[in-house]
């Protein structure tokens, strides 16, 4: 051990290896980068699989996945849409239903990739401050954009929504639009930690919604075996989620079930101990101490 | 009782206090985004919206920016507005002079619009609405001139409905005829190809958005030959034969002007007994 303290998960690639103490992190980088992909061959190499945006794409011209947030907008405006844009919206929730209501900000949403390295140079650079804005502002934005859609009568917060902003751009040219995300990830670099992803982004608290009934959740079956070094912490993006469940506060289950947990899964790359797995929100089985400390270093 | 309500009360204020602050702030945020909405909503000339298009404050609540229209133009004509472009972002438009609707007959965009912002009902292109011509510039218009330029006429996808040439005098030679492109409402799409083949340096005939280019009579006028045929005669009747009303006394003739009449019963020239001289009564006063 060298004198310099150590960065987050490095008890864990010299327990596991690098490869190991990664996986989730690269599978959910090539879920971002290859999403993105199948959006940018049409426009890059004509290849058709998938034309659209994040708003509403459609798959080989059979598949159609609509953003359920956004027809929600155009609902309070007083527009209802056809029949293959709520199709699509259906088929949405009920996947994120599944696999967990803010996987979709930490496996699909092209912003993420933006605020992830804005974080990891926070820490690089060792930028301590932050701005105090609570956590659930979010939910004052989701609560603003559904008043003022259904005030003015449009889809306005999608005029300046970085989300969709973003990923229309990448897809059909940026424009200006550049300066906003240069603005959101300097915003998340200089002014505050998990700033726009963690406390304000609406489209991420909308998803929270949806993951409040989510099935695939994150278990801590060996939280008994957890030896506080705190890297699952350091790691998380929402990380007052952690708590209850890995010290079991109120008789919390060895599950994490609070809204806001992403399925990112980086807790359970960087847990030496192997406290973290993925599961479904069903599963509370908790592995006993004494085959924990058997089980744990080899 | 006392430890109990204490921290309460604080916590009640605390709680107060955060609360008003994030509304506040969030309120700010959202009075922002809302007016900057209501802006948008008054669609630049330059910008077409494609066809079947609802009205702009119906569009604003259905388009929700997927581009699948842009991507089923088999002409590419279509973009989606940019943050820095002055309509709202990520909706589609295309500018009539760059690349006009080509009006295809199976309306691809149209159908590939998810969510109906495009209307689906629209079968017929030549139904659609997108925006109306105009011909902005008769200083520049070449017919105006007096030339035989026609192109806006002949390039008209609706030929000679959309578009027809109104012949008119050219007062300034006095013996040739304008030929004056005249759009009808009631049959120009807004395709834009008129504007995007005017030969002038600017176009001459554009297309805008219906709201900009059409205007709308009040509601109480009523055209009098409609209304005549509506009836199937004259609302007035019956119809009162034309005919000159002379000063009692005198006729008209082509070429020699007034000239007192001679009934064949009126006295010889010179008057009347007891007239001051040979004036038709008419002209003597008393009368008028």
């Amino acid at each position: 051990m060298s004198a310099e303290p150590s960065r987050p998960g490095a008890e864990a690639i010299a327990a596991k290896g690098w490869l190991a103490a990664h996986k989730w992190l690269l599978l959910r980088r090539t879920s971002q980068f290859g999403i993105l992909l199948l959006f940018l061959l049409g426009p890059w190499f004509g290849l058709w699989i998938v034309k659209g945006n994040l708003s509403f794409s459609y798959t080989l011209n059979v598949l159609p996945l609509t953003d359920p947030y956004v027809i929600l907008q155009s609902l309070l405006a007083r527009q209802v849409p056809e029949k293959l844009a709520l199709t699509g919206v259906a088929i949405i929730v009920l996947f994120y239903l599944l696999v967990g209501g803010r996987s979709y900000c930490s496996w699909v949403c092209p912003v993420n990739l933006l605020t992830d390295f804005a974080y990891w140079l926070r820490v690089r650079l060792g930028i301590k401050g932050s701005a105090h804005i609570s956590r659930p502002t979010r939910y004052w934005m989701l609560g603003m954009t559904l008043a003022v859609a259904a005030l003015t009568g449009s889809i306005a917060w999608e005029m300046v929504n970085p989300v969709s902003m973003m990923h229309r751009g990448l897809v059909f040219g940026l424009g200006l639009a550049w300066a906003v995300l240069l603005a959101v990830f300097l915003f998340d670099l200089f002014v505050m930690r998990h700033g726009w992803c963690g406390h304000l982004c609406p489209v991420g608290a909308f998803y929270s919604l949806v993951g409040k009934l989510s099935l695939t959740r994150i278990r801590l079956p060996a939280r008994a075996a957890c030896n506080d070094c705190m890297d699952c912490f350091a790691v998380c993006p929402e990380p007052q989620v952690i708590r209850p469940a890995l010290k079991a506060i109120g008789g919390t289950p060895p599950l994490i079930l609070e809204a806001n947990c992403t399925n990112c899964g980086r807790c359970i790359d960087v847990c030496s101990k192997d406290v973290f797995a993925f599961g479904t929100r069903f599963n509370t089985t908790a592995v006993p101490v004494a085959n924990v400390a058997q089980a744990a270093p080899k | 009782m006392d430890n109990e309500t204490k921290p309460s009360a604080a916590a009640r204020r605390q709680f107060l206090a955060d609360t008003a602050r994030m509304a506040c702030g969030v309120g700010l945020l959202g009075l922002g985004v809302g007016l900057y909405a209501r802006h948008a909503r008054a669609l630049p000339p330059a910008a077409i919206r494609p066809p079947g298009a609802l009205p702009e404050t119906e569009f604003s609540a259905a388009c929700i920016r997927c581009g699948l229209c842009v991507r089923d133009c088999p002409f590419n004509i279509l973009h989606l507005a940019k943050p820095e472009e002055p309509l709202s972002t990520g909706t589609p438009y295309f500018v009539a002079r760059q690349l006009p609707c080509e009006m295809c007959e199976d309306i691809p965009c149209v159908k590939a619009c998810p969510t109906g912002a495009l209307d689906h009902s629209l079968k017929d292109i030549n139904k659609s609405k997108m925006g109306l011509a105009v011909l902005v510039d008769h200083e520049t218009c070449l017919n105006f001139l007096g030339l035989r330029c026609d192109i806006c006429y002949r390039i008209c996808p609706v030929i000679d409905k959309a578009i027809t040439l109104d012949p008119q005098t050219n007062a300034r030679t006095g013996k040739h005829t304008l030929f004056i492109p005249t759009v009808h409402s009631d049959q120009c799409t807004g395709c834009g190809k008129c504007e995007k083949a005017c030969p002038t340096e600017v176009a001459a005939i554009k297309v805008f958005p219906l709201y900009m280019a059409k205007g709308q009579l009040s509601a109480h006028y009523r055209l009098g030959w409609v209304e005549k045929e509506k009836a199937g005669g004259s609302l007035v009747a019956p119809d009162i034969e034309h005919r000159y009303n002379m000063p009692e006394g005198m006729k008209y003739e082509s070429g020699k002007g007034l000239s007192p009449s001679a009934p064949p019963d009126a006295p010889p020239a010179g008057g009347p007994p007891g007239s001051a001289s040979g004036l038709p009564k008419a002209f003597q006063g008393g009368k008028l």
